[in-house]
């Protein structure tokens, strides 16, 4: 008797501690988030002012602001997105209406997952040999709008795909039924239905292209250039780029440091913002579909 | 003649749908066919600048040098010819600007028009001489022998010791140690991130109630969001200094630095992935251990755990291949020493920071842009393989399933 309850006891303890531990670590991991947040948003707050997010950087990147790199940055997600969006939709938009089970969406979604496993830095090595030397597109927002496109791709297309996997078939069914062909059917039922769901899979590779480094070392970012593009033919600075030269190999890099933090704080608001807009929308918008 | 109109119209917009579709097919050849096609250039050129040479005295025997004996000669690690089986006589170092130790300004000419009949003078009188200059400097009639330099081969790519792709005469193109610079940093962050991936997933699965878990999950996969230049600067003001001070270093920007930043980078990679597999336990089969008597811990870790193996290991695969790929985090943290590692709290470099630092100084085309981007199909044909790896493993599961 004594020794089932001793059995007993144990196994309870054990669980305990297992439980207890598991549970401290989860918190951890969480706790870590807010640790990085919290420590970039205390030092970078000082740094931030009107003159930091409108002026061009001045005194070897010391003093300053960081607009350049700001609008560089709105440019290549406009030219990544008009790329990417339209193309990630149509691509889901065949997978998900078109084409049959069988060996041909099995090797499309093959490559699209193998596309999306490639190593940012590939990306950037691809796109300089493409789009910058290649094709002639020289360092240039299109040279790197264009690869960030095609990073961000499969992203786009696995978003869209699951969101017209949760329109339920009736719909179509109904639809046809009436003697809508295909395309009328897609455009008019499914893809409004869906279009809440997309648009939150938009917001997301936003965030995704906004922070990306090493695609556009290569395509288009500048190192210094206090002015602003003109033309998709020219170069630009970039948030993340500027944030990585200014914390490793500025002019001066202690003095930069008040800069840098300001930086990792701006693109971090950016980041954070699309993707909590995007959780709020894909909650939202989840609710509304289900009424239906 | 409407109906036929709209039937031509359905097909085009279905060619434009099928179009768009096979874009991620196209880019993923074409990154495959421009990586190789720069990368495979490497293995057909000598690694010595383009119009440069290497030349002996005539009378010398020695025939080829490595690359590896004429980086020791010029580094005079090697002193004597009989070292690299000539015969025994002291190596004497040329290069292009030690022609003004012999002669003068005047004795070479205005534009340097004697300059090759004063090199041919050099090599006849020194008979140890190993000469490095421009082709532009050999003479018609050159007297010296010019010395035979193996080309790139894949394998000495692969297995080379030592990556000096800039170093003067000859370029040292070895990757092993980039390979195993890689090899450690993503293996250390994997060795940190999944015993926490793992603890933080059977929580969230396990045992937290619905509440809470809806709210951490979405926290958790935050953390996948925020930019890894971002991670990199945090690893730069915070655990650099960190393990800096806590072990004693002259550097704290160590393969350990590199494997934390990773490990906190993998994190969400391996609580999702595992998680979802921890959930798709079959009810039954958890309630049938709960019955035994078996307490909850006892069920996770004899039912739930072996239950979604596949799974976790699919995450622990996974989480490997995104950390070998990083780039900028790596970068900022780890040194950047191109050595092999021999100890965590070292400096290394692994082969996404060497691409990053090094191509923006690499000329177009150039013996060096060609070795990077070779560099690249390692990279790529790694993280592919990884990739396979991870579909295997899932679809095994899968089959088991039905």
């Amino acid at each position: 008797m004594s020794t089932e309850k001793k059995l007993a006891n144990k196994k309870r303890r054990n669980q305990n501690i297992a439980f207890g531990l598991f549970t401290g670590i989860s918190y951890s991991v969480v706790g870590l988030l807010f640790v990085i947040l919290a420590f970039i948003v205390v030092k970078g707050i000082g740094v931030i002012s009107w003159e930091f997010i409108s002026a061009m950087p001045k005194e070897g990147m010391t003093a300053g602001g960081i607009f350049p790199a700001i609008v560089g940055t709105l440019c290549l997600v406009l030219v990544s997105m008009v790329f990417a969006f339209p193309v990630g939709v149509f691509a889901a938009i065949y997978m998900n209406e078109y084409v049959k089970d069988g060996w041909v969406k099995k090797i499309i979604k093959q490559m699209t997952n193998n596309l999306a496993g490639v190593p940012s830095i590939v990306f950037g090595l691809f796109g300089m040999s493409l789009f910058v030397n290649k094709l002639g597109f020289g360092d240039s927002i299109l040279a790197g709008g264009l690869t960030l496109g095609l990073l961000v791709l499969p992203v786009v297309i696995r978003t869209t795909e699951e969101s017209l996997k949760a329109v339920e078939n009736t719909f179509r069914q109904a639809s046809l039924g009436l003697g809508a062909s295909k395309w009328q059917t897609t455009r008019n039922v499914v893809f409004p239905i869906a279009f809440p769901n997309i648009i939150t899979g938009l917001i997301l590779s936003i965030g995704r292209v906004s922070g990306e480094t090493a695609p556009i070392l290569f395509t288009v970012a500048a190192y210094f250039l206090p002015k602003l593009p003109t033309s998709i033919f020219d170069q630009a600075m970039a948030l993340p780029y500027h944030l990585y030269v200014i914390s490793t190999s500025g002019t001066n890099i202690e003095a930069s440091r008040a800069m840098a933090y300001g930086t990792a704080l701006v693109l971090i608001v950016i980041v954070l913002i699309s993707n909590l807009l995007a959780n709020k929308l894909r909650k939202h918008f989840g609710k509304k579909v289900k009424m239906n | 003649m409407k109906t036929n109109l709209k039937k031509i119209r359905e097909k085009v917009i279905e060619s434009v749908l099928m179009l768009s579709s096979v874009t991620t097919s196209i880019t993923v050849i074409l990154i495959v066919f421009f990586l190789f096609i720069e990368g495979a250039g490497v293995f057909s050129r000598k690694p010595i600048d383009d119009g440069f040479l290497l030349a002996v005295a005539p009378s010398n025997s020695v025939q080829k040098l490595s690359p590896a004996q004429v980086k020791d000669v010029y580094d005079q690690k090697i002193k004597n010819w009989k070292e690299v089986g000539g015969a025994d006589l002291p190596i004497v170092l040329f290069r292009t600007s030690d022609i003004s130790d012999y002669y003068t300004d005047e004795e070479l000419g205005e534009n340097f028009e004697n300059f090759p009949q004063k090199i041919n003078e050099l090599i006849t009188k020194t008979p140890g001489i190993i000469a490095f200059f421009s082709e532009t400097y050999k003479a018609k009639q050159f007297v010296g022998k010019e010395l035979d330099i193996d080309k790139i081969t894949i394998s000495k790519f692969l297995s080379g010791e030592e990556w000096f792709p800039t170093a003067q005469p000859i370029a040292q193109m070895g990757v092993k140690p980039l390979i195993y610079g890689t090899l450690w940093v993503s293996f250390g962050a994997i060795l940190i991130a999944l015993p926490i991936g793992l603890a933080a997933a059977i929580y969230l699965s396990e045992i937290a109630k619905k509440k809470t878990r809806n709210l951490l999950k979405p926290l958790i996969e935050l953390l996948a969001g925020i930019p890894s230049v971002v991670y990199g600067f945090f690893g730069l003001v915070i655990i650099v200094p960190l393990i800096q001070s806590t072990f004693n270093l002259p550097v704290g920007e160590t393969a350990l630095a590199g494997s934390v930043v990773l490990a906190i980078m993998a994190l969400p990679t391996i609580i999702t992935i595992s998680e979802d597999a921890m959930r798709n336990t079959p009810r039954a089969m958890k309630e049938a251990s709960l019955a035994l008597g078996a307490s909850q811990w006892q069920t996770i870790y004899k039912v739930v755990v072996p239950y979604s193996a596949s799974g976790i290991t699919a995450g622990a695969i996974l989480g490997i291949g995104r950390a070998i790929g990083e780039t900028m985090a790596v970068l900022m943290v780890t040194g950047n020493a191109a050595v092999i590692p021999h100890s965590f709290l070292a400096p290394v470099r692994t082969i996404p920071a060497t691409i990053a630092a090094e191509l923006g100084e690499a000329p177009n085309g150039g013996l060096h842009y060609e070795a990077l981007f070779a560099l690249g199909c390692i990279l790529f044909i790694i993280t592919f393989g990884i990739n396979m790896l991870v579909e295997m493993v899932t679809n095994r599961k899968s089959h088991k399933k039905h």
